[in-house]
């Protein structure tokens, strides 16, 4: 028996809950599943019969589903699933050498489980620990601020059973690290003052709430910059088909690299957030709303429901928000499942719906025809907060602060080289240089600013500002000095998009993995400039042809660095004739050893330039 | 059908809630394509058919024809996007012509044809794909799987029985079917259904049934692809 | 075709292939009449030389890369030659024994000589004289740069033709419906 072994009549127990528990609702897959496999470990075949039998749907939607998220199993991966968060700035804070270590420590290798069936260890797509790295996962439990002696203390509760619970709290206190604070993070707004203040609004308060947020200038924190007013008031006006109502959808899948804000927001501003949507809800005349939270900020799950507890007691939430009769709306946490996709609007819908994160052909938008094609908003956690504030304080006082173009404030999850990783609030417009001076770096050499699939910004461009008409982010902002190779950096983030990619559309899932083959190639020498040029090709068949934004953006890091950095990239390109992708040595190794053979005639060795091996 | 949009150059009418893929082809205009077909509504994953509409790229079996809209398609630039994605396909999984009895009436490689790939290009990924053959009367060769969903809505949407899903995620995606064994023989799946017969490529072969037509006479070896009517 | 005041020296190898794209090559039948005023033929089957002139033209490539001495040809070929054409499915993507590259060598070795009865004593052979196996099959252009390609399994007479006389005229080569085909 192995370790994740449990009998069919216990499985069949689990699903029954679970199943129970989310109404018997096939829209919940996402759920449940990951109940199921917090307490049965991985999806087990017999897990799959019975939720066939429970949901009523076909075993192919189950497995298709599953499939698709990284942190669903359908093989055992051990009682203790560890995941090292890999972001290249854990990367730069030593998280290869302590996975080694954790792996030397455990006996075991990389993406394996261990023979006993205890423990397996990997790697993930960046956490959110940016600020507090090296990162890790377990059994998606957020483990921060590693070194060696964590590791070895980690490894030693692994060995011995330890349940989690019984490991120290410490390792698991995720700090919030606000640096400096503007008007959300230094906000004093008590649960309920900005809805009291929009319902003061009367009756025309929803379309008055509209109103003000427009003429706030308030924009989508997510990156892409749509207007928020514009979009409440597009959902307001989608018609309804019979049955339907208009949804609230807060976009907590922070996915891309760099980025931690919402994670701080969520942990001690989540009535600000709460707060914001159901004014949106107020606004757009929406019953239903849903917390989409990545599944790597797991350990919010409890803390957020709290929260929403609380401010239905308080008749925040619920049937009659305020005792205004027909202000009806709640909200539920629906969690991620490692799936960087997922944080692009319409595949978060579809997740939402218990399906695979696949975005969708568009138009419509979400706005017409979003969750189960009900009208649709989904904003930023940081945007619903700004709302908030807007709907408090008003729109002017909103609109004075930033930019002409950008009104308001922006926070910044800086991370990287520097004295002081942390949150950092600014008024829109505020410059790069500005921020490398607060955050304590020297010597930087480039910033990355709104992850791999913002831009990357060299000291010649410093003076730069934050905003949407110029550098408009999501909030990531990572810091490399003049020690780091930006060949490497991109490299990291190319392999981060190809095991992102989704897969539904040709040129993003088979372009990202030719793009990954291609950067390998050049990192273990055997690049040539006919490499280049090809590197160079699949960044515009991927800008042009893909499906979404992330096929679009995948590849920025390289384009960007290819720029701005591009004696990293000619170092590399040693080669001065075509060299193949693999060691042809290396492919003789099996027969070597199936024949014995070792003489001169059983190897072969490099071509060097222009001249026969 | 008074509203028309431009077709490289062409005036090309259609009705509303026609997408420019379906009012091309009403017109005669061949527009390449792999994952789109008549019968089920577009897809748009392997955007062989995307056009330029107003410059900009994007996926003609999903978008909506409007009055005026300027599309290119049958442009140099295009078809060498379209032919590197064709070749991508063909590196993705394992598509070895001469041994395959769909040869002559692949789309896959009627495309390639028309777009004049004379190599794949790329470095081949080799994957190791299993075959299934547990059903008494169709194989599947998953090697020649190009993702693009065609037998799964047909099994979902006509036949009724969702024996086909894709599963996986990125260049791990695959076609599953509806078994817990994994395997073909133990769904319920027939030959007659739908989907056995929209796989654009070479995934359904049909046991005790080889070359009945002999290479050289097939669909696509008689006319190329682009002067042939979509079947339906 | 005006005949040129120098002939172009081609070479031509079968690789991992089966000399079907070298017997096609034969289809242009008395078109060779013809060719023969344009080129003179030098490292390959119908001349028996065996080794490439330094200054060659045209190197035509049949067949993959299933071992050592594939390799050594084809660098030779790379090195000599100024424009390289692959012909043929296996020159062009493997072909048919790269449908054995979902094995492993180990274990196609193993079936080979130590399961299967009556090979080599149930030894795997070991002489130095005989090129070792790669682990996978690959096409040429993994390994060399390739100028043009040839697709078919056997392309036909005509479509060697094509693309032959397409380049001694100096055009990129191209070939129709018909002469286009990948079986």
């Amino acid at each position: 028996m192995t370790a994740n072994d449990m009998s069919p009549d216990v499985v069949a127990g689990v699903v029954d809950r679970v199943v129970a528990r989310w109404r018997g609702d096939p829209t919940c897959m996402v759920q449940i599943l990951r109940e199921v496999q917090e307490a049965c470990d991985w999806i087990s075949p017999e897990a799959i019969d019975r939720l066939q039998t429970a949901l009523g749907v076909p075993r192919t939607k189950i497995e298709g589903v599953a499939g698709f998220y990284s942190f669903f199993y359908l093989r055992p991966r051990g009682q203790y699933r560890i995941l090292f968060s890999d972001n290249v700035s854990d990367r730069m804070l030593g998280s290869q050498a302590l996975l080694e270590r954790l792996c030397h420590n455990l006996w075991i290798e990389p993406g394996k489980v261990s023979e006993d069936g205890l423990v397996s260890v990997d790697r993930t797509s960046c956490t959110g620990m940016c600020d507090q790295g090296p990162g890790l996962l377990v059994n998606n439990l957020a483990i921060t601020r590693l070194d060696a002696g964590r590791i070895d203390e980690i490894a030693e509760r692994v060995r011995n059973r330890v349940p989690l619970a019984e490991w120290p709290a410490e390792w698991f206190r995720v700090e919030d690290n606000i640096r400096q604070p503007g008007i959300l993070l230094g906000h004093d707004m008590q649960p309920g003052d900005a809805l009291r203040a929009a319902l003061a609004l009367g009756d025309d308060g929803p379309a008055a709430l509209i109103e003000a947020i427009k003429k706030a200038n308030l924009r989508g924190r997510g990156g892409a910059g749509f207007t928020t007013g514009l979009k409440w008031l597009a959902c307001r006006n989608a018609p309804l088909k019979p049955g339907q109502g208009r949804v609230i959808v807060c976009n907590a899948d922070e996915g891309e690299p760099g980025t931690f804000k919402d994670r701080v927001l969520l942990t001690s501003y989540a009535d600000l957030v709460f707060e914001g949507m159901t004014l949106a809800a107020y606004a757009v005349g929406a019953r239903r709303g849903f917390l989409y939270l990545r599944g790597e900020y797991r350990y919010l799950l409890e803390p957020l429901t709290a929260v929403l507890e609380r401010r239905r007691r308080d008749k925040l939430l619920g049937a009659g928000i305020l005792g205004l009769p027909g202000f009806n709306f709640d909200i539920e946490i629906h969690l991620g499942a490692g799936a960087y996709v997922c944080g692009e609007e319409s595949a978060l819908i579809e997740s939402l719906e218990g399906k695979r994160g696949t975005p969708r052909n568009r138009p419509p938008f979400p706005v017409t025809n979003g969750y189960l094609d009900q009208p649709t908003v989904v904003n930023n956690v940081e945007t619903f907060a700004s709302a908030a504030l807007i709907a408090l304080k008003g729109a002017d006082w909103y609109a004075a602060i930033g930019t002409r173009q950008s009104a308001g404030s922006k926070i910044l999850s800086v991370a990287g080289d520097c004295a002081r990783p942390g949150l950092y609030e600014y008024p829109f417009g505020v410059s790069v240089r500005q921020v490398l001076a607060d955050c304590g770096a020297t010597n930087t050499q480039a910033v990355q600013i709104s992850g791999p699939s913002g831009v990357c910004v060299g000291p010649e461009e410093f003076d730069r500002v934050i905003g949407f008409e110029d550098i408009p982010t999501a909030g990531a902002f990572t810091i490399f000095d003049d020690s780091r190779d930006m060949f490497e950096v991109a490299r990291n983030y190319v392999h981060f998009f190809q095991h992102e990619s989704c897969g539904f559309c040709t040129p993003c899932r088979v372009g990202t993995s030719l793009l990954k083959n291609l950067m390998d190639k050049l990192h273990n020498g055997c690049g040539s400039p006919y490499d280049f040029a090809e590197i160079e090709k699949l960044n515009l068949l991927l800008q042009s042809m893909s499906h979404c934004g992330l096929g679009h953006t995948a590849c920025n890091p390289v384009l960007d660095t290819i720029k701005k950095f591009r004696p990293a990239y000619e170092k590399r390109l040693v080669q001065k004739d075509f060299t193949p992708a693999f060691d042809l040595d290396r492919a003789l190794a099996a027969a070597r050893q199936m024949t014995g053979r070792d003489d001169a005639a059983a190897h072969l060795v490099k071509a060097t330039s222009g001249e026969d091996a | 059908m008074s509203q028309t949009f431009t077709l490289d150059g062409q005036s090309i009418p259609f009705a509303d809630g026609q997408t420019i893929l379906q009012a091309a082809t009403a017109a005669g205009v061949f527009i390449p394509h792999l994952c789109y077909h008549p019968e089920f509504k577009p897809h748009g994953s392997c955007k062989l058919c995307t056009v330029k509409v107003n410059g900009r790229h994007t996926a003609s079996c999903t978008m909506r024809a409007t009055p005026g809209m300027t599309v290119e398609s049958n442009t140099e630039d295009i078809n060498a996007e379209r032919r590197s994605l064709v070749q991508m396909l063909f590196v993705e999984g394992n598509h070895f012509c001469p041994a395959c009895e769909q040869s002559g009436n692949c789309k896959l490689q009627a495309t390639a044809y028309q777009l004049g790939m004379m190599s794949p290009h790329f470095d081949h990924f080799f994957p190791s794909r299993a075959l299934d053959a547990s059903h008494p009367e169709v194989l599947l060769d998953f090697n020649r799987c190009i993702l693009c969903s065609l037998c799964v809505r047909a099994s979902r949407d006509v036949d009724g029985k969702n024996v086909f899903a894709l599963s996986g995620r990125g260049i791990k995606t695959r076609l599953i079917v509806n078994a817990g064994s994994g395997r073909l023989a133990d769904t319920n799946f027939s030959p007659a259904d739908k989907a056995a017969g929209v796989c654009p490529v070479g995934v359904f072969l049909k046991k005790r049934r080889g070359f009945a037509v002999p290479i050289g006479e097939r669909r696509y070896d008689k006319a190329p692809i682009d002067s042939i009517a979509e079947e339906i | 075709m005006n005949a040129p005041a120098k002939k172009l020296k081609v070479a031509t190898t079968s690789l991992a292939g089966c000399f079907g794209c070298h017997m096609s090559f034969l289809d242009i039948d008395e078109r060779l009449f013809t060719l023969l005023e344009h080129v003179e033929f030098d490292r390959s089957p119908l001349t028996d030389i065996k080794t490439c002139s330094p200054d060659c033209d045209l190197g035509i490539i049949e067949g993959g890369l299933c071992n050592a001495e594939n390799i050594h040809v084809l660098r030779e070929f790379r090195k000599n030659c100024k424009t390289l054409i692959a012909i043929g499915a296996c020159a062009v993507n493997g072909g048919l024994p790269a449908q054995r590259n979902h094995l492993p060598l180990t274990a196609i070795l193993e079936e080979v000589y130590h399961t299967s009865p009556g090979l080599a004593n149930g030894m795997i052979p070991n002489d130095p004289e005989l090129p070792l196996p790669l682990d996978k099959v690959h096409p040429i252009h993994e390994v060399v740069k390739v100028d043009y390609f040839i697709p078919g399994c056997p392309p036909s007479g005509d479509a060697i033709w094509k693309v032959l006389t397409d380049l001694l005229a100096g055009r990129e080569p191209e070939l129709g419906h018909g002469l286009m085909r990948y079986d």
